[in-house]
């Protein structure tokens, strides 16, 4: 009898701290999950306030501008459809050029600016982060939808 | 003419696989001696062949032979010559032949090393092995050939991803799957042992030094990949729990659980069905870390999609394996047994922790890398998991852990008693808790977590001195202290010293985390920025020429209270070929910090910007890896190992006999 009570106690025992352990982790994981958003779902306020996210798209031919201290940059990030205007303060990376893709993560300002934490740019030169590429495609088929009507509308 | 024969020789590797697992594997059920004899042979041809057509693609990469089209994306004629070696496992298709020649080295070594063992465990083992071959060397004939030629040639080749154009890039592959595939062996063995449904402590004393070894590899293959990453992407970060990374951590973590669940096995014949799944485990995510990064799923799960040949082949390959193994081990295990009986605290219960909480790591990691993908691949939504996430996590499982590793290698088997316990550690606690407080104060700013972190490295630190004396004092061999020492068993020193280097580790990922500093500022020649009680100069940057880029390298010159430390030149290169630009940092490296320095874009025709680090012993990060490692090796290298074979062989006659 005594055996097998320690045993079950301490299965019991393990459980506990596996359920606890797991508990933990979800919490932590939930806590951490950085969600993904297009330049269009930005404008249309479907962003949380005040967590951090990431928004991807094109970074706008032109739009580069260095302040004067030469490591805050601003730039505009775009799906086709609609602007974000970015700030960063920071080195950027390689890869990182005007009409190329761009992934960017950080919170949006009360003011519509997109203060960015990071910014990530993939080591290849014709690559485009499939996130941007997807928010592009997004945009340029509802895009498309729309003049169809039109189109449609005049036949 | 090389690469057909390259081709060739792959192909009749096939054959000898196929003839390895299937002669092994029904040898050893029929009882056919001859069959089982033969496995050695195909196995020993297989790794011949395999090694030819290896041989191949590299002379098709000296030779700038760019009608072969896999030299042709991953070479260029301008390329240093020990980069065209290296370029061989540069892209997808060579590094699955480098997995497979791997696979082949390691199971010619369990032919050279297997003749104490039983001959049907030797031949269920290759056969398994073989089997994991054709696999692999289906998939590289069917979607993935390395010699398929190119028409017309291409004057020139589009050269090696400049990423990889470094020392490290050309070590780490091989390391890395010396590691993951030398789980194979561990896997090999738990099916052997559920095929022929025994399991004892021979088995486990046979299979020990090879998983040792394969985490060993796999040890320094990571340690590499994160020095590389840390140098060479020019951000300053050691870890990114980036997918590819976790993709290589899962199985260690897994791997590390194994071998000391493996050492329960042996001294004490228990936790046999938890060793045999955490084997298979092991080896599962190696396939899947392979899957991972060679699949394309994770540049892209619409790649994944759209071209699904490859993805769709390893997939199969990973059901197949994992799955039938799983099936395997559900099916035989409840015969297996369960082994000897253990109090609640007892040094079983300790190692129990150890691989439930690593289990636990690996599933969380597991959790982190894999839900993005699902969600993205079901279309559900895109997000990623932050680096926040692992972090917490593994600072609040691994704490119990480095507290339970100190305690651990003290405790008896069977039962333990806390009170010895205690009195055992008081010393090994008190230092620890004087280090936690006053170390921080040394470094000159105290933290709740820094001194945790230091608190957990002095603790195992001391608890090992703790074992060396008590080994040392117990040990017989004579009154000097010398010969004492040398009689303690090579494994214990192994152990001593693997514990020791996860100290060293802690230690560098705490000051690190805690201490590091960085700054991005915007420098004309002759500017000066401070880090860390360090002044570093901007001299201006220059042009230079190299092989096959040009590069601006900025000379920086970095003092302390007035004297020169040291110059650095960090460069921003141009790759020709691909026009891509590279920031090489430049790192001057110390045994209690490192000064980085990295060169970001001209901002005018003078001014660039430049980002200063300071990382206080990071080193220590790798230093502890190699120290791991290197107390695998020890272990993995002991005597009893070789000596004690002739009598398990005896004993598992005699039980086959009963």
């Amino acid at each position: 009898m005594k055996p097998r009570h320690k045993r079950i106690a301490m299965i019991a025992g393990g459980l506990a701290a596996l359920g606890a352990a797991a508990a933990f982790v979800l919490a932590a994981f939930q806590e951490n999950l950085v969600f993904f958003f297009t330049p269009t779902q930005v404008e249309a306020k479907e962003v949380p306030q005040g967590r951090a996210f990431r928004i991807g798209g094109m970074v706008v031919p032109g739009s580069i501008k260095r302040q004067a201290d030469g490591v805050t940059v601003q730039f505009v990030v775009t799906d086709t459809a609609k602007n974000v205007p970015v700030v960063y303060k920071g080195l950027l990376p390689d890869l990182f050029r005007e009409g190329k893709g761009v992934v960017t993560q950080g919170k949006l300002g009360g003011d519509g600016v997109f203060y960015a934490s990071e910014v990530l740019a993939k080591h290849d030169e014709n690559y485009m982060p499939p996130a941007a590429a997807d928010a592009i495609k997004q945009a340029q088929s509802i895009n498309e939808k729309a003049t169809h009507t039109v189109v449609g509308g005049g036949k | 003419m090389i690469p057909e024969l390259g081709q060739v020789a792959l192909a009749l590797a096939l054959c000898l696989a196929l003839a390895q697992g299937l002669l092994g594997l029904l040898g050893a059920a029929r009882g056919e001696a001859v069959w089982m004899a033969a496995t050695r042979s195909a196995a020993r041809g297989q790794f011949v062949f395999v090694a030819i057509a290896f041989a191949c693609l590299t002379a098709s990469f000296v030779s700038n032979d760019f009608t072969v089209a896999y030299v042709a994306t991953n070479s260029n004629s301008a390329l240093p010559l020990h980069y065209r070696v290296a370029g061989v496992w540069g892209g997808h298709e060579g590094s699955m032949l480098l997995w497979v020649l791997m696979l082949s080295v390691w199971t010619f070594g369990v032919t050279l090393f297997s003749r104490h063992l039983p001959q049907e465990m030797v031949a269920r083992v290759l056969g398994v092995m073989g089997l994991v071959s054709v696999g692999f060397l289906l998939f590289i004939l069917f979607t993935s050939n390395p010699f398929v030629r190119l028409f017309p040639a291409p004057p020139d080749g589009r050269d090696l991803n400049p990423l990889l154009q470094d020392p490290g890039m050309v070590m780490h592959p091989p390391m890395l799957y010396m590691g993951y595939v030398g789980f194979s062996i561990a896997f090999a063995f738990a099916v052997a042992a559920l095929l022929s449904g025994r399991l004892d402590a021979a088995w486990a004393r046979w299979s020990r030094p090879w998983t040792t070894a394969a985490w060993c590899f796999l040890t320094v293959g990571i340690a590499l990949g994160s020095g590389w990453a840390y140098y060479e992407l020019g951000w300053g970060g050691w870890w990114f729990w980036d997918p590819v990374e976790n993709a290589s951590f899962m199985p260690w973590l897994i791997g590390t659980g194994l071998i000391h669940s493996l050492a329960v096995t042996e001294k004490r014949g228990a936790f046999r069905s938890w060793t045999v799944l955490l084997a298979i485990l092991a080896f599962a995510l190696s396939l899947l870390g392979t899957f991972l990064v060679r699949s394309g799923v994770l540049t892209s799960v619409h790649a994944f999609a759209t071209d699904p040949t490859r993805g769709i082949f390893i997939l199969a390959l990973l059901v197949i394996v994992i799955g039938g193994s799983l099936l395997l081990y559900v099916w035989r295990a409840p015969k297996i047994g369960l082994g000897g009986d253990f109090e609640p605290l007892s040094r079983e219960t300790l190692l129990l922790a150890n691989n439930v909480i690593f289990s636990a790591a690996a599933g969380s990691v597991l959790l982190g890398t894999l839900y993005p993908l699902a969600l993205d691949a079901t279309g559900l939504g895109k997000l990623s998991v932050g680096p926040p996430y692992f972090e917490i996590v593994f600072t609040v499982l691994m704490t119990p852990a480095l507290v339970l590793m100190g305690i651990g290698p003290l405790a008896r088997w069977k039962k333990a008693s806390l009170p010895d316990l205690a009195s055992r550690l008081r010393w090994a606690l008190a230092a620890a808790v004087i280090a936690a407080l006053a170390l921080p104060f040394a470094m000159g700013r105290w933290g709740a977590l820094v001194a945790l972190g230091l608190l957990l490295a002095a603790w195992v630190a001391a608890s090992g001195f703790v074992q060396l004396y008590e080994k040392v004092r117990n040990a017989a061999g004579g009154a000097s202290a010398w010969a004492r020492l040398q009689s303690v068993p090579r494994a214990t020193y192994g152990m001593l010293l693997a514990h020791f280097g996860v100290a060293v580790f802690v230690v560098g990922v705490t000051l690190v985390k805690g201490y590091e500093s960085e700054k991005d500022v915007r420098m004309e020649p002759g500017d000066t920025v401070e880090l860390g009680g360090y002044t570093f100069r901007f001299d201006g940057v220059r042009d230079v020429q190299g092989p096959n880029y040009v590069a601006g390298r900025a000379q920086i010159a970095v003092t302390r209270n007035g004297s020169l430390v040291t110059t650095l030149y960090p460069e921003k290169r141009i790759y020709r070929v691909q026009n891509q630009p590279m920031t090489e940092a430049a790192i001057d490296t110390g045994f209690t910090r490192d000064l980085y320095v990295s060169l970001g874009d001209a901002v005018s025709d003078t001014a660039w910007l430049v980002r200063v680090h300071h990382k206080p012993f990071i080193d220590w990060i790798w230093g502890g890896c190699l120290l791991m490692a290197l107390g695998g090796a020890l272990a993995a290298s002991d005597r009893r190992y070789r000596l004690a074979a002739r009598r398990p062989q005896e004993q598992y006659a005699a039980a086959a006999a009963r």
